[in-house]
């Protein structure tokens, strides 16, 4: 730990990024970027998109992935409109790549934003995040029967589902639950997963739909307990986590009678008009970043769904994607008016 | 006392050379974060997260809190002396600190400021280190209606008190809130007040108004009356730490009191801010020396940096023990965790013992040598009034300019805070207060939230700010803060009824 | 508070002048507010209050607060007081004016290049300092702007032509 090589590491890396540009002299073979490149996040900082935005500059400079540096820059305003637009704007920048969560679909169409994917040039899809129903662990809600026949039982609108902002995806699959169950919730947004979490540690809501790394803490402590997952297949990840549990004997939500199926996007766009050079080059990158032991790591601790997609696939999934959103979403009543 | 061994072998921990000097790094780097307004502690903590990554968790967290540390002792200083606060919880250090470096005390303004956050800080930790899981408990019971209260109490305690005429106060306050709703309401997802401007996105940062009102505006009236920065006779004396020492524990009720609160409010989490405000409102209110606050009273300057460093502090109890982030700063570090694989929550304490004393027991270290490293500054910082205002003016300008862009990496913010320089000078000779404006916009956003929140929760009845004991209590409390006034009066005249009787 | 610090000596704007120029202003974002707030919904849903319900509420108080400060001036006896000279208006002019070209070029020129020149217009015309140290500071102050922000912290700031010709 005492190492004077780490050391000089740590003030080579804070210090010396001039040294590494000064170095990085122009290949004649495939494109490379001249200039650091940008990685924007539609979101604020300490989210799961600014995380692993900084996860991925932080495994490029250790590996030197890239003879530039990267840099992460936080554009959350307007539910993440305030990044697309400044990414849509920067038509033909190769330096510039932008990060994406469900607010890609949902932001333009909750807000009337004058954006649209299609403004962008898909790169590659990293990883797509799960969720999965959670109920406080004190209540005796041991299936999702159980659970939806109480709320049922109950008034409308009586249990109340905690979720990370409004007209995103946490609110989107209330909706979808409350649709494929026959009953409602009265949904409370609040900012961040990790205090979604802890409200419903302290039973200030009676469900939510965190992502796994979340409420994995408030799980492994006996806190909180996973009703099902909305993938179409159980996790694929069997390490015991909490107790005997593991994330891969969570039942998928269709087993358990709640018809739905629902995962988030974590995938990498540029500006528009970007050369096919560009998109390549990135593409090489991400695999290669996908291959570094910190990022497989990143991925079991928060059960991703580990698909990755480029090129032709990328933008139908997007598509398909993109039109399942504009479903949701109109069934909600999430539309900004002139949609 | 398992704590206490605990502790122990985390010092041993934090003692490892490299560690040490991974310390000293960290506070450097954060002092400088602190100084460049715009480059607050969570962007600071944020772009330096990912060099972290080749250390060991344990290094790599004392490094990032250090920052933390540098960065809130770093906040006090444009603050005192240009009237500049770089973070939101040292506006009302400026109240007082900056007529303090008017008028020719800024090395003693400076040394209250550095001595009271520590003294804030270590009160939490110690706090932290004794009472960690009871803490954690207390916090739970927090939800929207709960931390609604406690944003209505903040402002209760802290309005009321201006001297302007209270229609100019409400004025300015409300221009506050409305600048807080520009942009997304976080409640119902839909824009608003932004009438298609996509530059209006993102709504106005408080650093943008503040950069602006406070620090362009002061500009501006030192321009008026004719380039003398006040500041130019500060003498360098190097004794004045010691001469300023010897004064401070005269305030220890008011230390003590901030503290408590600072460590409340870090803990609920309703963050430091809140607790710098509410500090120094209360200060204010009961301290004899009250109605010399905002003239360059050190007591105004050690309430509020004493409630913001234990705020700060003790916010990271409930990031480590439940996984909330009680500061924007607490949410990076909160990232930085999950990324090194560890979990924040209920079983960090037991899984993680190492890391968790070594993390506590570098906020002893930390904020020890923070305190040393910019103490030792002191005589060196308030030397800086000396250099003539027509250099050191266009300087601040350029980094103000620097700062309002950082924050959001939008241009149209650096045209937002000219813009509030001449509306902040017109105001401060129009005899505006500026203050409840900045509280509005600072707390605004989460104060209509979490009221939201709430309401969302009881469908729609209001009862639930009376639900509980402990919400009630807060209440009750903040509306005897916004009546103190007639009450103290009431009171007075009880007392001197009965004397005459 | 600085009621009266000038002695109607010079001439200038009155101070009375100013505050109704003031509340006319904070009126007019009061009534912006509202309308705003309109657009969104004001109303109390039975989910709790609408978008609209805050800033609405909040807009009629800016608007309220604006029109009582106003009959508090009109109303109350006339005071010569001046808001401030002329000549010293004409000293916050000199830096309001170079401040707003600055930010209003600062995004096509690039912030290094206009900050060197902001700085050295004000040494030089404002401070009248020798060439060497204007040159010094107005040299200094970016270049180490962008050791810090750049290449430290890695935080990218606006470049121009000026920048690109250099190769930052």
């Amino acid at each position: 730990m005492t190492s004077p090589n780490r050391l000089f590491g740590l003030g080579a890396a804070a210090l010396g990024t001039a040294l590494v540009i000064a170095s990085a002299l122009p290949s004649s073979a495939a494109w490379e970027p001249t200039r650091p490149v940008e990685i924007i996040v539609p979101a604020g900082t300490g989210g799961g998109a600014d995380q692993m935005a900084r996860v991925i500059q932080g495994i490029i400079s250790k590996h030197t992935l890239m003879k530039q540096s990267v840099v992460v820059i936080n554009k959350a305003g307007g539910a993440g409109g305030e990044g697309f637009l400044d990414v849509k704007g920067s038509r033909g920048n190769p330096h510039k790549l932008v990060i994406t969560l469900s607010n890609l679909f949902t932001t333009p169409l909750g807000t009337g934003i004058p954006f649209n994917w299609k403004d962008l040039t898909p790169v590659a899809m990293m990883a797509l995040d799960e969720f999965v129903l959670w109920v406080n662990a004190e209540t005796p809600y041991k299936t999702v029967k159980d659970y939806i026949e109480d709320v049922k039982k109950a008034p409308p609108g009586q249990f109340k589902m905690g979720g990370t902002g409004s007209k995103q995806e946490d609110q989107i699959i209330t909706v979808a639950v409350e649709k494929a169950a026959g009953v409602k919730f009265t949904y409370i947004p609040f900012r961040g997963g990790g205090e979604v979490a802890v409200q419903l540690v302290g039973n200030h809501v009676n469900s939510t739909v965190n992502n796994p790394i979340e409420a994995v803490a408030q799980w492994r402590a006996g806190k909180v307990r996973p009703l099902c997952v909305f993938d179409g297949k159980p996790l694929a990840y069997t390490d015991k986590i909490a107790g005997d549990k593991a994330w891969a004997d969570i039942p998928t939500c269709k087993s358990q009678g709640l018809d739905m199926e629902y995962l988030m996007l974590r995938g990498i766009f540029m500006p528009p008009g970007v050369s096919k050079e560009a998109v390549d080059y990135y593409v090489e990158l991400l695999k290669k970043v996908r291959e570094t032991p910190e990022w497989k790591k990143l991925m079991n601790d928060g059960a991703f769904n580990q698909t990755f997609m480029t090129g032709a696939d990328y933008a139908k999934w997007v598509e398909n994607e993109e039109k399942r959103h504009q479903g949701l979403m109109k069934e909600a009543g999430f539309l900004a008016s002139g949609n | 006392m398992e704590e206490i061994a605990n502790l122990f072998h985390g010092f041993a921990v934090v003692l490892q050379p490299f560690n040490i000097l991974v310390m000293v790094v960290g506070i450097l780097l954060g002092v400088i974060i602190g100084v460049l307004p715009g480059l607050g502690g969570a962007n600071g903590v944020a772009i330096l997260l990912p060099l972290t990554f080749s250390m060991s968790p344990t290094s790599a967290i004392i490094m990032l809190s250090c920052i933390y540390w540098g960065a809130l002792f770093g906040g006090a200083i444009t603050s005192i002396l240009f009237n500049i606060p770089g973070e939101p919880w040292s506006v009302a250090t400026t109240f007082d600190g900056h007529p303090m470096a008017q008028q020719g005390r800024a090395g003693e303004a400076l040394t209250a400021a550095f001595t009271s956050s520590f003294v804030g800080a270590l009160f939490a930790v110690v706090m932290i280190t004794l009472v960690a899981p009871l803490v954690a408990r207390f916090a739970l019971q927090f939800g929207p209606a709960e931390k609604f209260s406690v944003y209505f109490l903040a402002f209760c305690s802290f309005i009321g008190m201006s001297k302007e005429p209270p229609s100019k106060t409400v004025v300015s306050m409300m221009i506050g809130f409305a600048l807080a709703a520009v942009g997304l309401d976080q409640v119902t997802g839909q824009l608003r007040l932004t009438f298609g401007f996509t530059e209006l996105l993102a709504g106005f940062d408080f650093l943008i108004a503040v950069i602006g009102l406070f620090g362009i505006g002061e500009i501006l009236l030192t321009m008026e009356e004719g380039l003398s920065f006040r500041g130019k006779k500060a003498s360098i004396n190097p004794r004045v730490v010691f001469q300023t020492w010897a004064e401070l524990p005269r305030y220890w009720v008011t230390s003590l009191r901030s503290c408590v609160i600072g460590c409340w409010m870090g803990i609920t989490p309703a963050g430091a801010t809140p607790a710098s405000f509410m500090s120094y409102g209360i200060a204010k209110r009961v301290s004899r020396k009250g109605h010399n606050f905002g003239k360059g009273e050190i007591e105004g300057v050690v309430a509020p940096e004493t409630a913001a460093h234990a705020a700060g502090t003790s916010a990271l109890l409930p990031m480590l023990s439940l996984g909330v982030p009680g500061s924007p700063t607490a949410a990076v570090l909160l990232g930085g965790l999950l990324i090194w694989g560890l979990q924040p929550g209920p079983l960090l304490f037991v899984e993680q013992k190492e890391f968790v004393w070594g993390l506590i027991a570098s906020m002893y270290l930390g904020n020890l040598v923070g305190l040393f490293v910019v103490i030792t500054c002191v005589p060196l910082l308030a030397a800086i009034l000396r250099i003539p205002f027509s250099i050191i003016a266009p300087v601040i300008l350029v980094l103000c300019a620097i700062g309002a862009y950082t924050v959001n990496n939008n241009p149209f913010d650096i045209v937002m805070m000219l813009v509030f320089g001449v509306v902040g000078y017109v105001f401060k000779k129009c005899n505006y207060p500026l203050a409840p404006l900045v509280l509005a916009i600072v707390l605004g956003d989460s104060a209509e939230e979490s009221f939201r929140q709430a309401l969302l929760g009881s469908q729609g009845s209001l009862t639930v700010f009376w639900s509980n004991g402990l919400v009630g209590t807060i209440m009750v409390l903040g509306l005897i803060a916004l009546f103190w006034p007639m009450l103290h009066t009431a009171w007075s005249r009880m007392r001197a009824a009965a004397t005459a009787a | 508070m600085i009621d009266n610090p000038h002695p109607a000596s010079g001439s200038g704007p009155s101070q009375r002048l100013v505050e109704i120029g003031v509340c006319i202003f904070t009126g007019l974002i009061g009534v912006i507010v509202i309308i705003g707030s309109l657009r969104v919904g004001v109303n109390w849903g039975v989910e709790g209050p609408k978008a609209g319900f805050f800033p609405f509420y909040v807009g009629l108080f800016i608007v309220g607060g604006s029109i009582i400060n106003l009959l508090a001036i009109l109303l109350a006896s006339r005071s010569e007081a001046l808001f401030a000279e002329w000549g010293q208006l004409r000293q916050v002019m000199s830096v309001v004016i170079p401040t707003a070209i600055y930010v209003s070029v600062l995004t096509y020129v690039g912030i290094y290049a206009s900050s060197m020149a902001l700085i050295a217009f004000f040494m030089r015309r404002l401070g009248g300092y020798g060439w060497g140290m204007v040159a010094a500071v107005s040299l200094g102050v970016p270049i180490v702007a962008y050791l810090m922000f750049e290449r430290w912290f890695l935080v990218p700031l606006p470049k121009g032509p000026i920048e690109d010709f250099v190769g930052l």
